[in-house]
């Protein structure tokens, strides 16, 4: 039997293999990877890592700006979304019915309409129809948002030798803060006496950063975006198109993940409550040592999937023209040069090793929850 | 024993007036805190922020007469749903039909029927469900084909690059369904089997296609798959589209009967191998027919998932529901209202997932219930 | 009557009951589940609360460390009577212990964390401190050795031990019990009973919620018999059993003990 099914498979991949060959020899296409070193003849206009100069830069570098760009847009839509999310979540289970039924709303609206319907609507109905040009910016202080994108202020490091003075001054300090945390961890458990060693490291930490910052002169200046004569120029900047994709990534997301926040709280019983309230825990101590610890375990697995789908889908940037790994690999490039078979299969292997190294992280986790558990 | 006295039952009283009824309902629900009451009164605010002024575009104002844009941009206080009337069949059929007004009773009909067999379906108490659910998935297909593909009995042809609107979005979404449910259900047990090469195959193909992003796969699709075949061989874009579909789609179908297939006790598989079933007789008559049950609320998930991510083919130019309503909003005559566009395709898509998984929620909940009343 | 006002301290000169329930009136929306109860606790007194299901007697122990809310009538433990005050709920809930029919042990913490976590967070021990008592108790009900160990990987009647040595880390005043052995297999509820036996010989004051009533008979110092929300009868073990005034009592009676 397992013989039959893998000569099967096998022939049927050779024969597949054999027809691929001898299509590409009949249309004249040279599968290589010598392409990887030409000079890549697009403008990518987004590439805060990796710097593009056209005509210069190659497929190779094209590739891996791809790559930064789709991990920037993870990484954004990641923190936006959990934050979002947790809050959503939490609103929903909130003693409030007004406030309840609105996250419910918010929940059921944003998870079942298409990604993709989503982020054209944000991008082409909404953000490119509705915000002013350049010259008419919204402002929130020194922030900037217009129909080009999302402009902010961006540290940079002024004084080199200070700027390290200060990180080493910080790193003393975040010594002494661990130091006087294990200090305390130890004075409690022999004497049972609590302090709010969280605020007094707090303090600590903000009060020397501020102090040295000042004594040593101030060693990071702020790149503030300037109007120009048709943008902003200078400070860090989000093209309209990520930032849309940021935009429906994370309200997309964050309703799966408030479900999710939802589902793991409620999962703790009522008998744990009570349990937690006959034995005299008040209601903070309730919930930071009883329900939160229990809700975490429901909650984090299938919010790292989603994870991982929100970098999936972040491929959707094709439709508004962020320029991430789909976009400039598997639509650009594979369009310029023809060679379909090697820039598919990388951007798929690179998607599977992103697939790959979240169920690994999730392995590892749930196994560190097993073992706590029986 | 002496002489025992009746036992006299003390009359029901009614609670106090404060705890029971609507007043003592919004006091419990809306205003039992100080934190509370300020939650409601901060949402009773955002309410009447926006509340109104999106009811008086969307209804109140909104345009609904006239068969052209001059009355809307005459008022441009109010969505301008006029546009969705005059563009209906197209959004709803695609061109073809739109342009063939005498032809539009044959998608018509085989949508009605499609909804015809589902009501009972959904309904509990329907008798011979499977044989209704067998019909849906073996012979309507048939029946669809003849009725929208044509070429029998005299119905003019109409090619499947030829179908839009939400009647492409269907076909992918239902194609992709019936393929992959056999494929899916074979995978499932290909992984739990015994042996290891068929494990191992069925394992890899589940994990490629769930690593990968759709759009991928899509753009595989639409460029690779000419070249995995001899040339004489060709499929037109929409095929290719369904051919991908079904490949991605199989691989959740997968996961999806595997769960329902771990969740069924071990005994069922041993007592029916006690009687002396082989591999096939037992699977087919005993295990798939409870697994499959069981597994029925996360099929219909992916089936979600799977019907909001057809959406992605307006990527590679097909026309359906998204990728029609911003074409037609982006027309000469409609030009500028793709919010109304976009919320229309969004609400269908709506329509359809938010039902669904209000049926899967609930058959969940059935599930449950009767799992623990076992 | 309802009495919201600020708690008083209610000094009775000889004697006073630790427990002392007056006219208490609860409902469930509309259904009404407690009809004037009264009832005075003493001090190391033992009281099983018997009924069939339904009676009101589970919620009547709940409403003594207020998981549930009355609506009429008072209740004071040790002199401080239970309002809305949450200051004045966890003093009283610290001093009253509880064990559930499901044990409801915290199932991220281990067997030693459960017992010292009150102790710790609510009365401020020192950890080795909380652990030596911890460890003093979980002896007391014969499992030492499984302090390591988290709850899922101990049995049932484990597991209600563990509950039982949680409660009373606190050093409690008063134990309520709420159907501790009905979630529990036969052989179990041997090992349970006795390590409650053993506490009532200690001088705990203790209210059983059980149909146990061997236990009862042993233990008790009162048999209260609840139905339909109401104290139908209460007497000393032997005549409760013997000589049952309500007819609703006999026939409770024969129900359960000739099965």
């Amino acid at each position: 039997m397992q013989v039959l099914v893998l000569t099967l498979v096998s022939f049927f991949i050779f024969s597949i293999y054999q027809t691929t060959v001898s299509n590409l020899v009949e249309r004249g296409i040279q599968t290589s990877t010598s392409f990887f070193d030409d000079v890549a003849p697009f403008k990518i206009g987004f590439s805060p890592f990796l710097n593009f100069e056209l005509g210069k830069t190659t497929y190779i570098e094209v590739f891996y700006i791809g790559i930064l760009n789709t991990l920037l847009i993870a990484i954004l839509g990641i923190f936006a979304s959990t934050v979002v999310g947790f809050i959503v979540g939490i609103v929903r289970l909130s003693p409030n019915w007004l406030a309840s039924k609105c996250a419910l709303i918010y929940i059921e609206i944003f998870r079942n309409v298409p990604l993709l319907l989503q982020i054209m609507f944000w991008n082409f109905a909404v953000f490119l129809a509705t915000l002013p040009p350049p010259k008419k910016s919204i402002e929130f202080g020194y922030i900037f948002l217009n129909s080009r994108g999302l402009h902010t202020p961006i540290p940079f490091i002024e004084d080199k030798s200070s700027f390290n003075a200060w990180v080493f001054i910080l790193l003393l300090g975040v010594i002494f803060c661990i130091l006087l945390s294990r200090w305390a961890k130890k004075n409690f458990e022999q004497t049972g006496i609590k302090r709010p060693i969280f605020i007094y490291n707090l303090l600590i930490l903000s009060s020397i950063g501020f102090l040295s910052y000042y004594l040593l002169g101030g060693p990071l200046e702020f790149d503030v975006p300037v109007l120009g004569k048709f943008n902003f120029k200078g400070g860090g900047q989000l093209p309209l198109p990520l930032f849309s994709l940021w935009f429906a990534l994370t309200i997309y997301t964050s309703a799966f993940i408030a479900e999710n926040v939802r589902a793991g709280i409620s999962s703790v019983s009522k008998g744990q409550i009570e349990a937690a309230k006959s034995i005299g825990l008040n209601r903070s101590q309730m919930i930071n040592m009883i329900i939160i610890p229990q809700a975490m375990r429901v909650i984090i697995p299938p919010t790292i999937s989603q994870f991982l789908n929100l970098t999936k889908n972040s491929s959707l940037a094709v439709a508004v023209g962020y320029e991430e790994i789909v976009a400039v690999w598997a639509g650009i490039s594979l369009n310029q040069t023809g060679q379909a078979l090697i820039i598919i299969a990388m951007t798929i292997i690179v998607y599977e090793c992103m697939s790959l190294f979240t169920s690994f992280i999730l392995n590892m986790y749930n196994r560190k929850v097993q073992i706590t558990e029986r | 024993m002496s002489k025992t006295e009746a036992f006299v039952k003390l009359p029901d009283r009614s609670p106090p007036g404060s705890s029971v009824g609507a007043i003592a309902w919004t006091r419990q629900n809306l205003f039992s805190s100080a934190t509370n009451t300020l939650t409601t009164i901060l949402f009773l605010y955002l309410f009447y922020l926006y509340l109104p002024s999106f009811l008086d575009w969307a209804i109140f104002s909104a345009n609904i007469s006239g068969s052209d844009r001059s009355i809307c941009d005459a008022n441009k206080a109010g969505a301008c749903w006029t546009f969705i009337k005059v563009r209906f069949d197209q959004l709803l059929f695609g061109l073809y039909f739109a342009a063939n007004p005498e032809q539009i009773w044959r998608p018509t009909a085989a949508l009605s029927l499609f909804a015809l067999i589902l009501v009972p379906l959904v309904i509990e108490k329907t008798p011979h469900k499977k044989w209704l659910m067998l019909f849906l998935l073996t012979i309507y297909p048939i029946i669809f084909i003849v009725l929208v593909y044509g070429g029998f009995f005299g119905i003019p042809v109409s090619n499947t690059t030829q179908w839009g609107g939400f009647l492409l979005t269907f076909a992918l979404a239902f194609v992709g369904i019936i393929l992959a449910l056999p494929l899916g259900i074979l995978l499932a047990l290909g992984r739990r089997s015994e042996m290891p090469i068929i494990r191992a195959l069925s394992v890899t193909y589940i994990e490629f296609w769930r690593g990968t992003p759709l759009i991928t796969i899509l753009f595989m699709a639409s460029v690779m798959l000419p070249l995995f075949f001899p040339s004489g061989v060709e499929f037109d874009k929409v095929v290719r589209a369904m051919i991908g579909i079904t490949l991605f789609q199989s691989a959740y179908t997968a996961e999806a009967v595997r769960g329902g297939l771990q969740a069924i006790d071990k005994g069922q598989g041993e007592a029916s191998m006690a009687l002396g079933m082989g591999y096939w007789r037992r699977n087919i008559f005993i295990i798939l027919p409870q697994a499959l049950k069981i597994s029925i609320p996360s099929i219909v998930n992916t089936f979600i998932a799977l019907f909001k991510d057809t959406s992605l083919v307006s990527i590679i130019g097909l026309l359906d529901l998204l990728n029609m309503s911003q074409t037609a909003s982006r027309s000469l005559d409609w030009n500028g209202y793709d919010i109304e566009g976009y919320l229309f395709a969004g609400f269908i898509f709506w329509i359809f997932c938010y039902g669904m998984s209000s049926y899967s929620q609930s058959l969940e909940k059935k599930l449950d219930t009767e799992r623990r009343v076992e | 009557m309802t009495q919201t006002t600020k708690a008083k301290k209610v000094n009775l000169d000889t004697n006073p009951p630790i427990i002392k329930i007056d006219k208490l009136n609860k409902w469930f929306g509309k259904f009404h589940v407690l009809k004037d109860i009264d009832l005075q606790v003493n001090k190391t007194e033992k009281i099983v609360i018997c009924g069939p299901s339904g009676s009101g007697k589970s919620t009547l122990i709940r409403c003594i460390n207020r998981l549930e809310v009355h609506q009429e009538g008072s209740i004071v433990v040790d002199g401080t009577e239970l309002t809305d005050d949450v200051k004045q709920i966890n003093e009283i809930r610290s001093d009253v212990g509880m064990v559930f029919q499901h044990f409801n042990l915290f199932p991220h913490l281990t067997v030693l964390e459960n017992c010292t976590l009150a102790p710790i967070w609510v009365r401020k021990k020192s950890k080795m401190e909380a652990d030596e008592l911890a460890m003093d108790l979980l002896t007391k009900v014969r499992i030492p050795d499984q302090a390591k160990k988290y709850p899922g990987q101990l049995s049932g009647g484990q597991q209600q031990r563990v509950a039982i040595a949680r409660a009373l880390c606190m050093q409690p005043r008063v134990m309520l019990f709420d159907e501790p052995t009905s979630a529990l297999d036969p052989e179990m509820i041997k090992e349970v009973l006795e390590t409650m036996i053993e506490l009532a010989e200690s001088g705990m004051t203790m209210l059983v919620v059980t149909h146990e009533m061997g236990f009862a008979n042993k233990v008790a110092d009162r048999v209260i018999f609840m139905d339909e929300g109401q104290i139908v009868e209460q007497n000393d073990p032997k005549n409760f059993f013997n000589n049952p005034k309500s007819d609703r009592t006999k026939l409770f009676l024969s129900q359960i003990l000739n099965h």
